[in-house]
Parts: C-alpha cells; sequence; structure tokens
C-alpha cells in the first residue's frame, strides 16, 4: 500500500505546507482544475496526497486512512482523546502558531491570574444565580486546564465562530480561544489572563500510530523522514 | 474473568434483598436526567464523566452517572420524615481515555438512610451493612471524615472571607492548598495583585474601572468594585499563623487505625479545639460501629480520604478495596452527604447518609464470574 500524507485543502496553512515541504525536496502540488481537491507528491516514491480540511485531519489520524498529517496541535490535542497514544508528533513545522488563551474583559482590573479568575467566578454565581459563562470551541483543553488549576464555578458555552463578540452580546463573559496577534481581543476589549495560555499551537506532522504500516508504507516513511532530517 | 451481565444483575439482586431486609424502599430512578441540575451542581467536570444527550423538548439530559442525586430529588419531592431507598441499575460513565478496571456502563445497588434520628448510628448502620453484606471478599476497608477538615477550616482565626474560599476548595486540594499559602504568606502575591493594591491606596476604585475603557459583559462595576474592596481587606488582614497550617497539615497526614487516629486528633484538637465538636461525633461514631460489632482495628481511618473524588461528602466517608489490586476502583463506597440535600433541598437541609456497591467488581473478585 502506498503513503497517504493528509494535509489542508485550501488558504495559507496549504501553502505553507506545500513550501515546507518544497524546501525539502518534496514536491506536493494540486492536480486537475483549481476546484478539484486532488494532488501529487514529486520527488519520492510511494506516496500519495490527500487533501482534506484542516479540521478533519486529526479524525483522519486517528482512524488510521491517512498515515501522516498536517494540522494544528491544538486540534489533535482537543479532537484525539489520549492523542499521545494515538499519534506522533514527527516534526513541528514552525509556522501556524496560535496560542489557546482565557481572555476576559479589559475592565476587570481585579482579574489578572486564574486565582482572580476563580474568585471572580465565586462571586459571579453568588450574585447573577448561575455559573460564570465562558465561550469555547475547546472544550476538552479548556476543560483539563480549569481542573488542573482548580477553578470552579464556571460552565463552558459553545461558540464556533466569532467567539471574542460574545462578551459584549452578554452569552458570555470571558472566552478561551485561540489568538495569534491579539488584535482580535484587544478590538473585543478582552484581555489575556496573564497564566491563562493553555497551549500554544503551531502546525505539525503527525504520524497516525493506527494505520497499516507495511513494508511499503514504512519503505516510504524512511524515505520521508531522509528529506525532512536532511 | 469476567461476569456475564445476568450473572452480575442476579448478584445485584442479591445484594439489594439485604438491603430491603432492613426495610429500605425500593426506588428506580429515571436512566434519563435532566443535564442542568448535574451540571450546576458538579460544573463541567461532569461532561467529562456522563453522557449528555438531547432532546427537543426537555433540553440536555444525561445517561444517570449515580443514584443518589436522584434519590435526593425524589426524597426532597415525596418524602418526610425518616425513610431508606435501595435501588439496583446500571450507571454510565463516559471515560475521555481508557481507565484500567472501569468499565463505562455498571451496575450499582445502594442504600440511602435521610433523616435518621441518630447520625452516628446510621453511619454505623450503614458501613457494617456493607461490610457484612461484603465479608466474604476480604476487602480492605478505609473510612474518613470530610468534617474534621470543615471544622478545623470553620475554627481558623482569619477573616470569614477566607474561610469561605477554603470551604469552596474543600474537593480541590491543590486549590485548597495554594490557598493556605497564600493566606499564611508562604506565597507572596503575584506582582500584578501588588501593583493594584498600591493603586488602590491612592486612587477610587471607581475611577480606576472607568479608566480603563468601555464597560462590557454581564459582570457589572459595581461587582469589580466590590472585589476591589475584598482585595483590599484581604491585603490587610494579618497573615495566618503558621501553626494552624501546620494543625491542618498534620491533621490531613493521619492514617492510622479509627482509635489510634482519634487519639491523634485530641491531641491535635488541644491546640485548636474547634475540632472538638467533630470529634465528639466521630467518637460516638466509632462507639456505634464497636457497639454493631464492627472490627475497627481492621480499618484504616485517613483524615483526607474522599476530598478528590467525593464532592459534597461533607461527613463520615468509606470505601471497600480489593487489598492487591490497587488499580481498581472502589467495590464500594459512600458517606453523608448533608451539603448535597442543602443544594437540593431548596434551602431545607436533610441529614443523609448512604452508599453504593458495584456487584460486577464484587462477583469478579469472587470469582464467580462465567469462564
Amino acid at each position: 500500500m502506498r503513503l497517504k500524507l493528509g494535509v489542508p485543502s485550501k488558504g495559507r496553512l496549504m501553502e505553507k505546507t506545500f513550501d515546507w515541504f518544497g524546501a525539502r525536496g518534496l514536491e506536493l502540488r494540486r492536480t486537475g482544475s483549481d476546484r478539484e481537491y486532488a494532488g501529487a507528491v514529486g520527488g519520492i516514491e510511494g506516496v500519495d496526497l490527500v487533501l482534506l480540511s484542516a479540521g478533519e485531519i486529526p479524525r483522519e489520524l486517528d482512524a488510521g486512512r491517512i498515515h501522516l498529517g498536517v494540522t494544528g496541535t491544538d486540534l489533535v490535542r482537543e479532537r484525539i482523546p489520549d492523542w499521545a497514544r494515538r499519534v506522533e508528533e514527527i516534526s513541528r513545522m514552525g509556522f501556524g502558531q496560535a496560542d489557546l488563551i482565557i481572555a476576559v474583559p479589559k475592565c476587570w482590573i481585579d482579574v489578572d491570574t486564574l486565582e482572580d479568575l476563580d474568585a471572580a467566578a465565586a462571586a459571579f454565581r453568588r450574585e447573577h444565580g448561575h455559573r460564570l459563562r465562558i465561550a469555547t470551541k475547546y472544550h476538552r483543553l479548556v476543560r483539563e486546564f480549569l481542573r488542573e488549576a482548580g477553578v470552579a464555578d464556571y460552565r463552558l458555552v459553545d461558540s464556533q465562530g466569532a467567539t471574542e463578540g460574545t462578551v459584549k452580546n452578554l452569552t458570555a463573559e470571558a472566552v478561551a480561544d485561540i489568538t495569534s496577534t491579539g488584535d482580535t481581543l484587544r478590538a473585543n476589549h478582552l484581555k489575556i489572563i496573564s497564566d491563562g495560555i493553555i497551549h500554544r499551537s503551531q502546525a505539525t506532522l503527525f504520524r497516525s500510530k493506527s494505520a497499516s504500516w507495511g513494508d511499503q508504507e514504512r519503505a516510504a516513511m524512511t524515505a520521508v523522514e531522509r528529506k525532512i532530517s536532511a | 474473568m469476567q461476569p456475564t451481565k445476568d450473572q452480575v444483575r442476579a448478584e445485584a439482586a442479591r445484594l439489594q434483598a439485604l438491603f430491603l431486609e432492613t426495610g429500605a424502599k425500593a426506588v428506580d430512578p429515571n436512566i434519563l436526567q435532566p443535564a442542568n441540575i448535574l451540571l450546576d451542581l458538579y460544573g463541567e467536570d461532569i461532561r467529562a464523566r456522563a453522557y449528555v444527550t438531547g432532546d427537543p423538548l426537555k433540553g440536555e439530559q444525561m445517561l444517570r452517572p449515580d443514584f443518589t442525586v436522584p434519590v435526593v430529588q425524589m426524597h426532597v419531592a415525596n418524602g418526610d420524615g425518616a425513610a431508606r431507598y435501595t435501588y439496583a441499575g446500571e450507571v454510565f460513565r463516559r471515560q475521555e481515555v481508557p481507565e484500567l478496571g472501569r468499565t463505562n456502563e455498571y451496575f450499582q445497588v445502594g442504600l440511602e438512610l435521610f433523616d435518621s434520628e441518630d447520625a452516628a448510628e446510621a453511619e454505623a448502620e450503614v458501613f457494617d451493612r456493607f461490610s457484612s453484606a461484603l465479608a466474604p471478599l476480604g476487602l480492605r476497608a478505609a473510612m474518613g471524615d470530610i468534617g474534621l477538615l470543615i471544622a478545623a477550616v470553620a475554627g481558623l482565626k482569619t477573616t470569614e472571607a477566607r474561610k469561605n474560599a477554603l470551604m469552596r476548595h474543600l474537593w480541590r486540594p491543590r486549590r485548597f492548598r495554594a490557598l493556605l499559602d497564600r493566606y499564611s504568606g508562604r506565597t507572596p502575591p503575584p506582582p500584578s495583585r501588588r501593583a493594584l493594591l498600591k493603586r488602590l491606596e491612592r486612587e477610587m476604585p471607581q475611577n480606576m474601572v472607568q479608566a480603563v475603557g468601555p464597560h462590557i459583559g454581564l459582570r457589572s462595576e459595581a461587582e469589580i468594585e466590590q472585589r476591589l474592596e475584598t482585595l483590599r481587606i484581604e491585603a490587610a488582614a494579618p497573615p495566618l499563623s503558621a501553626a494552624q497550617v501546620t494543625l491542618i497539615d498534620d491533621m490531613l497526614d493521619i492514617r492510622e487505625t479509627p482509635a489510634n487516629a482519634l487519639e491523634r486528633l485530641r491531641d491535635i484538637a488541644v491546640d485548636m479545639p474547634a475540632l472538638d465538636p467533630a470529634l465528639d461525633r466521630l467518637e460516638r461514631r466509632l462507639d456505634a460501629m464497636r457497639a454493631r460489632g464492627v472490627a475497627l482495628d481492621q480499618v484504616e481511618f485517613e483524615a483526607s480520604y474522599g476530598r478528590t473524588t467525593m464532592e459534597y461528602y461533607d461527613g463520615f466517608v468509606f470505601g471497600f478495596y480489593a487489598g492487591g489490586r490497587p488499580h481498581l476502583p472502589p467495590v464500594a463506597s459512600g458517606g453523608r452527604y448533608d451539603a448535597l440535600t442543602r443544594v437540593l433541598g431548596q434551602g431545607r437541609e436533610i441529614p443523609a447518609v448512604g452508599g453504593m456497591i458495584r456487584p460486577g467488581l464484587a462477583l469478579e473478585l469472587a470469582g464467580k464470574g462465567a469462564a
């Protein structure tokens, strides 16, 4: 069987991925028309390119339908239970950097640390009769982080987009979201909790441990590793 | 050797028959429970442990992760006065990482006593019933008492705000420890806090809040100013004495036979007399257990028992374990949960003590499973 390499199918993430492999002598390219999601890998034998939505790559790695995949470490940790047993990090690629952080309104001058957030949540719950709401799409990562930190009296509310706007819209009191420059947070009058950095993510090449690894796939993998470590 | 489901069901019925003989009423709460009640009680953590599903009319529902909450609700809604209930059925536990020796669907058999006249006697009886039912398995028994820690915190010579904060984190040992370290001055406040306190010395909180830009969100300016005031009072309060923190540490370290533990706790109470009423309760409980013939020397008393796993259990706590197999969950566990009835009882607190057995695990240990 041929080795399947899953990469993001569009946008800057795709371009940067193509550049990263290109610089290492692996020529990734799309084939067919602009709109057709088909691709090929040059400079190496036995490797197929699979173009996927970036968010689906963790699932495909976990299911073993692709052998290698490029995606953010944040998505792997969020979407693959017990991820370290399921996939292996081959190489951090140095782009797509983004931090998963907890942010609160800038006007909360009394809140700078998780300890403050916890105390504010307790008082908020007494005052309003419901838990302090944190809007996010990273439920698992945020929940585990706050449990470790011993923060109580909060509740996660799901937000799949425009998360920074939820506080102003009164659907959440705080947010846990990805940021790279912090511009969107500032524009929405939010600030990052100083010890509230949950995870620093970047685009990473992962190997699936559950994909079938026969002689051919292993040979192709050795060839890929030789290229990317050269 | 995994017992079959039929064998587990039969074992559950056998154990429940023992509880029925004590005059307990059999109850059968629904498998689907409204999610909001469990979420309100346990917060987000319950989502990691329980299956959530949706109903178009009733909203989010959970597959019951245990029986205690629905049994308390039932008693609050219908019951009055003393009552005892028993249940047997499956509970459902989600796992985000595989947990050795635990399945995501298993049977529980339980006994719960409400509003008993004599608290010590009720606690002794529950322990004794479980101990007798499980006697053939030769399990290791452990007990503790969260009421001791509650009494110790209540007796600290410090502000009410600090005591409330510590009480809130009784069941989160790490945050509890961080708070003790902060209040005793062992951990200094972070630089941001010190800078804020300095500004509070010369600026009006109201001006400080307004100077920072537009106010957004549900948490009002008044709430922010209120917390600034709380911080100011906290900073002015004298540190918690190191001696008191040491007493709490010494207390939480105790792992002894119940008789020895009581003796050591009495020693600690010389310097922390607030413990006395809780120790009197412990002594009466131990007497009641002895009177029922419980072999107390075979039981280990751990002062920190149940602190990480038994939120809302606020007094006597106990568990039975397979000695040589520490990775297995307890075969049985339980305790007093007045705090839970206080939250669910709409302001009314009903004394409640009970516990549950895992019949599947009991069978497995007895070696009676299908080959």
